[in-house]
């Protein structure tokens, strides 16, 4: 007869775990993956590879020889990591420089803090704004679009949607013929649009984001207030500055556009709604999303990158912290107060 | 949600507005109105394994000694007026609450009082104990045992409350806190709602479900004493929606009895708890320190109910107890046992453990306590002995927090259980403090939730346990 154990309520427990959730993102993600592929062949393919094997080398490595522990990296957050670095880089960037992002997305974004949930900043979005500002030439040129081109040349370049607007601008083409430049909605929807390989495919992503409402493992909450943040805050910067806006005839683009270009999509579905850097209860969430949405578009039509998502959100982890603090769940038995 | 206020748009403002004011009522709305009631904060769904739910009440055999602790309930233990080598006889008073909080015991079996020793307890506290060799089954003359109905209350108020006092009535929903002690309101308060706990929230238990399909009616007029004894005019009983024959059971009867509201509620974990029963049923939130009757409610247990009509009805002080036997490889059994039972003899009689127990459980799988000691008897409150398997118990390596926010989403009481056990955990007890840990009502469901296994709860006792005293020390001071 065994002996019998002895410990403390509750007695019983969930079979969720954290391993689950990890891995249920991988698979939320393998949407946008193979849409990569498709759009971009196999330098895409060839990029994400390298992104996910060098971050769980990376991770290997620091926790055997560096930390001396045990390794974690089945639990799947690497991978996740690797994942989201490649979705956010161009398809046709050299080996090398993922590499080095892996290094700093792991080593100085994850186990710097400690390893995992101890981080405050998006691993993948602190690497990904290092290869930006350290290799910019690189990390703004992007493949054209070539469906299913698996004989990995990649020599053909073409900018993204907000790079095309950017520039008919510098160069004071008129609206119409910037219109004309840009794909339509349709194809910027599916995802035959030039940008980094991930963040293209629109219809990808909404898989992607479905499969993570549904399994209950981020809420609506984030992404809902991000998006809804940027179509309002274009409205309210249109009625009110639109000297500033592009043109007034081409605002009425703007919803859409703004939405399905430079990684929106996935910087809301996925990137924001990181359980570590995101904040605790829902109306922090709330606060958090519409924090990002008015940066983002800030960055976007008075800033010099054509895109502001993951500034906006790498100021934000800054501020989770303080949101937690500051917005606490309601007592049970207390009327509602912010802490001051 | 200000933000969007802040925004001069016009177009949206006003629908903004009436949108957010249609979110925030339209579920206080739904509160309300709803035919199902529930508590809005927080809550769990563990696998409710009602097995037991079918079995019939049986009588559990008299053992061949009782073994009766003098503290089978809160406040201080009653003082044993037996000695040894005196005969008793079922129901007749052997220990006397002498305290304000402090409830009588009575002889559960006919014999000879063999002798007075120090025991422990199934969770291992040590305790005065009296043996009882069991001779027969010899009743007071004084108690009714037939088996008629009695409906008709002819006793008020204060004779209400001193016979539940004199029978030794206690909650027996688990907490055990003397019924006529909660009885007596406190000058300057007032009940205005009598409630009776049928909720049975915890996965397994069954009893409260079985004696509302065999003795409803009997707990029916329970209620109704016990709402005689605040000089209300009605009861409120809430039962789960897992329970839906005992419902339809206790509709049918309450139509005959005047003011009787059976309440179903959603099942949900934990509706039982006290506080979230009366936001369900009342709508009213009892604040942090504060007690159910500073907002008016009394919350009675459903067995406690029955008992209390034993004893005003039949003059049947509380000499058993109603407790359900299960597990997932046990075959469920639903008992009426004697106070002073030893377990092992429920156990025995069932076949012994089962190969795969990993731990033995009085009370629910999510508050109960774990057995340490076989040789302990049965007592007032032990509502269940559950057979938790190997599976079930086993106690996963705890990894880091992933800060998924869940813990915090199903506490039912608004807390942080994330934040609590690391303050805990640092020894930061004033922190804890200002962070309500005192609120906590260890029901388990961040525990429950946590996926990264980490041990919430036990963080949380240990900060409760802490901080009270914190607490305690800077009060004498003063």
């Amino acid at each position: 007869m065994n002996m019998l154990q002895i410990s403390g309520s509750p007695h019983i427990h969930t079979q969720d775990s954290s391993r689950k959730i990890m891995w249920t993102v991988v698979i939320a993600l393998m949407p946008a993956f193979l849409a990569s592929i498709y759009f971009f062949g196999l330098g895409a393919l060839k990029v994400t590879l390298i992104s996910v094997i060098s971050c769980l080398l990376i991770e290997w490595l620091i926790q055997k020889f560096l930390i001396k522990g045990e390794t974690t990296i089945t639990d799947g957050s690497a991978v996740i990591t690797g994942l989201l670095l490649a979705f956010n880089v161009p398809s046709n960037l050299p080996w090398w420089i993922i590499v080095i992002g892996a290094l700093v997305a792991i080593g100085i974004g994850k186990m710097a803090f400690g390893g995992l949930g101890k981080n405050i900043f998006n691993p993948a979005i602190v690497a990904r704004i290092f290869l930006l500002i350290s290799f910019p030439v690189q990390m703004t040129t992007w493949p054209k679009v070539s469906i299913l081109d698996f004989s990995g040349v990649d020599a053909v370049t073409g900018p993204t949607p907000l790079a095309i607007v950017k520039e008919g601008l510098k160069n004071g083409e008129p609206f119409n013929q910037i219109m004309n430049n840009l794909p339509n909605n349709l194809d910027m929807f599916l995802g035959n649009m030039g940008g980094s390989l991930g963040e293209t495919s629109a219809i990808a992503l909404i898989i992607g984001g479905i499969i993570l409402l549904s399994r209950r493992i981020i809420s609506w909450h984030i992404p809902v207030s991000i998006l809804g943040t940027i179509v309002i805050f274009t409205e309210f910067i249109y009625y009110f500055f639109p000297e500033s806006c592009i043109s007034p005839e081409m605002h009425t683009a703007f919803p859409m556009f703004h939405l399905l270009s430079g990684g929106v999509l996935l910087g809301a579905i996925f990137m924001a709604t990181d359980m570590v850097t995101s904040p605790m209860t829902k109306k922090g969430m709330l606060l958090y999303g519409v924090c990002i949405g008015i940066i983002t578009v800030l960055i976007k039509v008075w800033g010099a990158y054509p895109e502001g998502m993951s500034f906006a959100i790498l100021i934000m982890n800054g501020f989770t912290p303080l949101i937690n603090k500051w917005l606490k769940p309601k007592r049970f038995g207390e009327k509602l107060t912010v802490k001051q | 949600m200000l933000f969007f206020i802040l925004y001069k748009n016009f177009f949206f403002l006003k629908e903004i507005n009436f949108f957010l004011y249609i979110c925030k009522s339209k579920n206080e709305y739904q509160l309300k109105h709803r035919h199902v009631k529930t508590f809005s904060k927080g809550g769990i769904h563990p696998e409710e394994n009602k097995f037991a739910h079918k079995s019939t009440l049986e009588d559990f055999p008299n053992p061949k000694q009782v073994v009766l602790y003098a503290s089978q309930h809160l406040g201080a233990p009653a003082t044993i007026i037996v000695a040894k080598g005196e005969n008793v006889k079922v129901g007749q008073m052997i220990a006397k609450g002498e305290s304000f909080v402090s409830a009588n015991l009575h002889a559960s079996c006919s014999g000879v009082v063999s002798k007075i020793e120090t025991v422990s307890d199934f969770a291992g506290f040590k305790k005065q104990a009296i043996f009882i060799d069991v001779e027969d089954d010899i009743w007071e003359e004084s108690i009714d045992r037939s088996p008629d109905i009695i409906s008709d209350i002819k006793m008020e108020s204060t004779e209400i409350i001193n016979k539940i006092k004199e029978c030794g009535i206690v909650g027996l929903g688990g907490a055990c806190f003397p019924t006529h002690v909660k009885l007596m309101i406190p000058d300057g308060k007032k009940a205005q709602y009598c409630i009776i706990n049928a909720a049975e929230c915890e996965p397994y238990i069954s009893v409260d479900n079985r004696i509302m399909i065999e003795r409803g009616e009997e707990l029916i007029i329970g209620a109704c004493i016990l709402r005689k004894a605040l000089h209300l005019n009605d009861v409120y009983i809430g039962i789960e929606q897992n329970k839906s024959e005992a419902i339809a059971n206790m509709t049918t009867i309450a139509k005959k009895y005047n003011g009787v509201h059976i309440v179903t509620l959603k099942t949900k974990y934990p509706q039982g708890a006290e506080k979230q029963l009366i936001k369900a049923i009342a709508n009213r939130e009892v604040p942090a320190g504060k007690l159910p009757i500073d907002v008016g409610c009394v919350v009675d247990n459903a067995c406690t109910a029955l008992a209390v009509y034993e004893a005003v009805q039949k003059n049947k002080p509380l000499i058993s107890n109603y407790m359900t036997y299960s597990g997932k490889s046990v075959t469920p059994k639903n008992y009426r046992v004697r106070l002073g039972t030893p377990i092992s003899n429920i156990i025995e009689a069932n076949g012994g453990l089962a190969e795969n127990t990993g731990k033995l459980v009085s009370g629910g799988p999510m508050m109960g306590k774990t057995i340490i000691n076989l040789n302990a008897f049965t007592a007032k409150g032990f509502s269940s002995l559950l057979q938790i398997t190997t599976a079930e118990a086993k106690r996963l390596q705890p990894s880091n927090c992933i800060r998924c926010g869940r813990c915090v989403n199903v506490c039912p009481m608004g807390l942080e259980p994330y934040l609590l056990s690391v303050l805990s955990k640092q020894g930061r007890f004033e922190e804890c403090e200002s962070e309500q840990i005192m609120s906590c009502i260890e029901c388990g469901s961040c525990q429950f939730t946590c996926p990264s296994a980490r041990p919430l709860l036990d963080y949380m006792r240990l900060g409760k346990n802490k901080t009270g005293a914190m607490i305690r020390a800077r009060i004498s001071q003063n």
